[in-house]
């Protein structure tokens, strides 16, 4: 995969909230992470140990404090300029004023695409989420599932290089999450995006990823990178393949290990 | 669909949906009846003197016989309370969008519209009679547009400006300008606040404009008839016109709710599903 040229290059990215306030918080410290086209790459850690944060520096949502992020060479200011980013947040965040339909055409109305245009790509973005028949529903008669559906398919609905996700399915029982996964993986499939993934679901990131980054708290750091190397596609048989549970067990003892501050031997990269 | 997945529709047919509706308006329409019925009785088993209380029989055979007085003068009040309610609205949405647009507008109004909606405005009607002259219908509007503005401008604030924070940046990670955050995300979220407000705003305005007409006002105003016969122990007529004014107030917040309810069908079918 090293051969490309990444895609987004993480250069000692640094946060800090709050700097000269008692409350200051160092979130994210000295990050370097390349990000190859085509990737999947998950962000796993506890609970603040800056893996929003981190994703909200890429999307250039909040400016770093030191180091930046570059896209395809560019400031990621100018990627978000340019439409680079597609995201899509842990609620579905859809506007309940609009319908399904007009939730997805969102981006598109913001961007200046034509009428026909938008309702070409929502019909195309729709089916892909398999939610054609929701078109004229409004968010709130849909499932929470359904509703990050819906979330997906606006944020692609542009087609941009980078989706960023951030616990996308934590709202989700674990039937549903299982099943947007194996969805989200076919979608991601069928299109060139390259995916950078939050979560905190330790077989979630070994399911649906190229690379697991593990992260470990205060200051918010890379602990580990984890390769993933198992088949795709991916299934529910992937579950019960002997090395998903190997990766599994790589991953949770990375966080261990991050977590009682140790430094994990070899994992880091 | 899979099983773990499930939606909610819309009513199948208006019709029924109707007539739901009327079913669940039965058992106020039944307490109404019932409590003019005791009042009724009530007035005749203690001997409540005419002065004091009137029959709501002898109320409606009043109205009757006032009918071509009452009405002109509800009509001519209603006026005055619609034109403030306008005015006020007008008003309250503008400077609303403004402090949108400006942030240091609305840090420097806010407190003070917090501060002067908690007052009695209507204590400034005869200031404001003073200063119109006491039969310039204006005199009354813009008591009423006084009325209205204050909860309509604080609510508009409040809706413009909570706004769920991740709505507001998934406009920024498609680089959107202000403009567009306003008329795509920030108006639409104030419209519901906006609408409880003008909802408060209808029935506060017809309180607005009597009331200001008690402290003097042209003699084709409801307010000022009320005040009249009431002065003349004619109580049966300020009964009669009494009733105007609940039905002059009722309707007004009824063509609020429908307008509320076109603007905004997606809120009305939401509120439906909650209930
Ligand atoms: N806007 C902010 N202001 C101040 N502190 C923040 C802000 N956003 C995040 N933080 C802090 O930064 C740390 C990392 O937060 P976050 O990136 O949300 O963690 P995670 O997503 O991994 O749970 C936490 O200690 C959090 O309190
Ligand atoms: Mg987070």
């Amino acid at each position: 995969m090293n051969e490309n040229n990444p895609v987004v290059s993480i250069q000692g990215a640094t946060k800090v909230f709050n700097e000269g306030g008692t409350d200051r918080v160092q979130a994210v410290k000295d990050v370097e992470l390349e990000v190859y086209p085509g990737e999947f790459v998950t962000l796993i850690g506890p609970s603040g140990c800056g893996k929003s944060t981190l994703l909200r520096l890429i999307g250039d949502l909040i400016t770093p404090t030191s180091g930046g992020v570059k896209v395809n060479g560019k400031h990621s200011k100018q990627a978000r300029i340019d439409r680079d980013y597609g995201m899509v947040f842990q609620d579905a965040t859809l506007y309940d004023w609009r319908t399904v339909n007009k939730n997805v055409q969102l981006p598109l109305e913001v961007m200046g695409y034509s009428h026909d245009d938008r309702e070409k790509r929502a019909a195309k973005m729709l089916r892909l989420v398999q939610l054609e028949e929701f078109a004229n529903h409004y968010p709130w008669q849909l499932s929470g599932g359904m509703q990050q559906r819906v979330a997906i398919a606006r944020a692609l609905a542009f087609e941009p290089a980078i989706l960023l996700m951030d616990e996308p399915f934590g709202a989700l029982d674990e039937m549903t999450r299982e099943r947007m996964q194996l969805e989200l993986l076919n979608i991601w499939g069928q299109t060139s995006t390259t995916v950078i993934f939050v979560t905190h679901s330790i077989p979630e990131a070994v399911f649906l990823s190229s690379r697991v980054v593990v992260m470990s708290a205060r200051p918010g750091r890379i602990h580990a990178i984890i390769d993933i190397d198992l088949p795709r596609p991916r299934g529910f048989e992937t579950r019960e393949d002997p090395r998903f549970f190997e990766r599994l067990t790589e991953v949770r003892e990375c966080l261990r290990a991050g977590e009682s501050g140790k430094s994990h031997v070899e994992g880091y990269k | 669909m899979t099983a773990t997945e499930t939606t909610f529709n819309f009513p199948h047919s208006i019709l029924s949906a109707h007539r739901q509706r009327f079913r669940r308006l039965l058992p106020a329409i039944g307490l109404l009846l019932l409590g003019l019925l005791a009042w009724e009785a009530v007035v005749i088993i203690f001997r409540i003197e005419g002065f004091l209380l009137p029959k709501p029989s002898v109320i409606g055979a009043t109205f009757q016989d006032q009918f071509l007085v009452v009405l002109p003068a509800g009509l001519f009040t209603m006026r005055e309370a619609v034109g403030g309610f306008a005015i006020g609205s007008v008003l309250g949405i503008g400077i609303a969008l403004a402090t949108a647009r400006w942030t240091l507008i609305s840090e420097g109004v806010m407190p003070f519209a917090i501060a002067v909606n908690s007052t009695p405005i209507i204590a400034l009607a005869p200031i404001m009679n003073n200063w119109f002259g006491i039969t310039n219908p204006f005199s009354k509007m813009s008591i009423v547009a006084l009325i209205v503005f204050f909860p309509i401008m604080i609510n508009t604030v409040r809706g413009l400006r909570q706004v769920d924070p991740d709505a507001l940046e998934l406009l920024r990670s498609y680089a959107t300008n202000e403009r567009t955050v306003l008329l795509k995300l920030r108006i639409p979220n104030a419209l519901p606040y906006l609408f409880s407000a003008l909802k408060i705003g209808s029935t506060l305005s017809v309180i607005g404009a009597i009331v200001s007409e008690y402290f003097g006002g042209t003699r084709e105003a409801l307010g000022v008839y009320i005040s009249q016969q009431a002065a003349l122990f004619h109580f049966a007529e300020a009964w009669s016109a009494i009733m105007v004014a609940c039905f002059m107030g009722i309707t007004f917040y009824l063509l609020v709710l429908i307008v509320e309810r076109l603007v905004m069908p997606w809120h009305f079918a939401l509120r439906a599903a909650e209930e």
